[in-house]
C-alpha cells in the first residue's frame, strides 16, 4: 500500500486541491503537502496525495549512473 | 526512465554485487522491510538472481494490512454489522482480510449501513459531508506514506464541524519494528533495503539508530529493478568497507529531512503510543493515536469499542512468521493449497504486497 506513481502536476487552487496528469489521465490529486507546487512539476502520487516531488536533476544523475554501468560491465 | 529496468543495466548490477558478496561472504541477508519491495524483487525475478549473485533477500513486515492485528479487523465488522446507518470506508485490500467472524466483504451490514471501498481517505470524507445523517467511519490502517492524508482527513473533519465522521485508527510506525526484530536476535539480519515512499515523510535520520546502535549499514531504494539492485549495492559496499551508516538511493524522491508539511501535519494531529503488531506482538511507541482535542474524531471512543489485540493467529495461519523474516511463505502448509488468493486464509495471502500472494503470484509452484 506504499504504491506511489509519477504523475505531473497540471492546475491547483490556493488550497493545494489540484489536477495531475497519470499516464494521459487527469486525476484529482490534494497537493498540500508540495512547497510551492507548480503545473508542471512531477510528482509521486499516493491515495490520492502528491507525497514527494519528483527531482528531476536527480533523476538524471542517476541515470546516467546506470548508463555507466552498463557500458563499463560489457565484454 | 527505461533504463531502470533495462536488462544490461541490470546484467551489470548483478555482476557488480555478485563480486562484493563474494568478498563480504555469501550468502550475505538483507530484509527489505517495504511490501512494495517485496512486489518489485519478486514481479522483476530479482530474488533468483540475487540469490545467484550471493546476496538472500527476506521480506519484512512492510504490509500494513498484514500487520494490523484481528482485533482492529473485527472492530471494523463489529461496527458495520451491528450499528444502523453506519457506512464503513476502508482501502479495499483490507476489506478482504479473513478473521474468525469472516471479512468486511462477506459481512452482512446492519439495515442501511455499507461498506464502502476508497482510494484516498478524501473519498470518506465527501461520503460524510454527502450524508450528514449516517455516521462514517474510516478504517485508517498505513505507515507513514499513507498517515499524513489520514490526519489531513481528520483535521478537515474538524475544520469543517463533521460531526459524522471518525477514524479506527491502524497507525503503524516504520523505524519501531526493526529494533523489535533486532532486539528478538530470532533472524540473522545484515542489513537493510528501507522503504522509499516512507522515508519521503519521514526522512532518513529515523534509521540511524539501525547503524549507531546495532552497527548495520541500510539504504533507501526506489521501486524500479535497478533501484533496488543500487541499494543492495550500496549496503554491500558498506559491510566490506565496516562502516555502518544510511545511504539514499532515492534521491529523486527522498530529501533527508523527509517532506516537513507532511511531518508537521502528522505531529499536530496525532501522538505516539504503544502498539501492537501481528506477528511482532507489543512494540513500545510504534503506533499513532488522536490528539486530545481530536478526540471527538475517534471511532473508539465514539462507539465505546475495545480494541485490544490478543492472541489473534488464525488457525494454521503462519502470517506471524512471514512478517518476522523467520520463514519464508513457502514453509506455511497452507500455502498454495487451502490458503489461496481467492481463498486466503491469512493476511498475507491478501494484500497486493503481502508476502505469501506476492510468492504465489511470481515464484513456479
Amino acid at each position: 500500500m506504499c504504491l506511489g506513481i509519477p504523475a505531473k502536476v497540471i492546475s491547483l487552487d490556493e488550497n493545494g486541491q489540484g489536477e495531475v496528469d497519470y499516464l494521459g489521465t487527469r486525476v484529482k490529486t490534494n497537493l498540500a503537502f508540495i512547497e510551492n507546487a507548480r503545473p508542471g512539476d512531477w510528482v509521486i502520487l499516493h491515495a490520492g496525495f502528491a507525497i514527494s516531488r519528483l527531482d528531476e536533476e536527480e533523476a538524471r544523475e542517476t541515470l546516467s549512473l546506470l548508463r555507466e554501468m552498463a557500458d563499463l560491465q560489457d565484454p | 526512465m527505461k533504463e531502470f529496468r533495462d536488462r544490461r543495466v541490470i546484467a551489470g548490477l548483478l555482476r557488480k554485487i555478485s563480486r562484493q558478496a563474494r568478498r563480504a561472504g555469501p550468502p550475505v541477508r538483507l530484509m527489505e522491510v517495504c511490501g512494495t519491495h517485496t512486489m518489485t524483487i519478486h514481479r522483476y525475478g530479482l530474488h533468483p538472481l540475487l540469490l545467484g549473485a550471493g546476496v538472500e533477500m527476506m521480506s519484512g513486515p512492510g504490509c500494513p494490512v498484514c500487520i494490523t492485528p484481528d482485533a482492529h479487523h473485527r472492530a471494523a465488522i463489529g461496527l458495520v454489522t451491528r450499528r444502523e446507518n453506519l457506512v464503513l470506508a476502508a482501502f479495499g485490500d483490507i476489506t478482504r482480510v479473513p478473521t474468525t467472524e469472516g471479512s468486511l466483504q462477506t459481512a452482512v451490514p446492519a439495515p442501511r449501513s455499507r461498506v464502502q471501498v476508497v482510494y484516498s481517505p478524501q473519498d470518506a470524507l465527501e461520503t460524510a459531508r454527502r450524508k450528514p445523517e449516517s455516521e462514517v467511519v474510516f478504517f485508517g490502517a498505513g505507515f507513514e506514506t499513507t498517515i499524513p492524508s489520514i490526519a489531513l482527513a481528520v483535521k478537515q473533519a474538524a475544520g469543517q464541524n463533521l460531526k459524522n465522521f471518525s477514524l479506527l485508527p491502524a497507525l503503524w510506525l516504520i523505524p519501531p519494528p526493526l529494533r523489535a526484530l533486532l532486539d528478538s536476535k530470532e533472524v540473522r539480519i545484515q542489513g537493510f533495503l528501507y522503504p522509499g515512499h516512507v522515508t519521503a515523510v519521514i526522512g532518513t535520520a529515523a534509521y540511524d539508530f539501525v547503524a549507531a546502535e546495532y552497527g548495520l549499514p541500510g539504504a533507501v531504494a526506489g521501486f524500479e529493478p535497478a533501484d533496488i539492485l543500487l541499494a543492495v549495492s550500496s549496503v554491500l559496499d558498506r559491510i566490506l568497507r565496516g562502516e555502518p551508516g544510511v545511504d539514499n538511493e532515492y534521491r529523486r524522491v527522498v530529501r533527508e529531512g523527509g517532506n516537513p508539511r507532511a511531518r508537521a501535519l502528522m505531529e499536530e494531529v496525532l501522538e505516539v503510543t504503544d502498539a501492537v503488531w501481528r506477528g511482532l506482538g507489543f512494540i513500545p511507541r510504534s503506533g499513532l493515536r488522536l490528539r486530545k482535542r481530536f478526540q471527538g474524531f475517534d471511532a473508539p471512543g465514539r462507539f465505546g469499542l475495545k480494541v485490544e489485540a490478543a492472541s489473534d493467529e488464525l488457525p494454521g495461519c503462519r502470517c506471524g512468521e512471514v512478517l518476522r523474516g523467520v520463514i519464508s511463505p513457502p514453509e506455511c502448509r497452507l500455502f498454495g493449497r487451502t490458503c489461496r488468493p481467492e481463498a486466503p486464509r491469512g493476511p498475507c495471502m491478501v494484500s497486493p504486497e503481502g508476502s505469501c500472494l506476492v510468492y504465489h503470484k511470481y515464484s513456479k509452484q
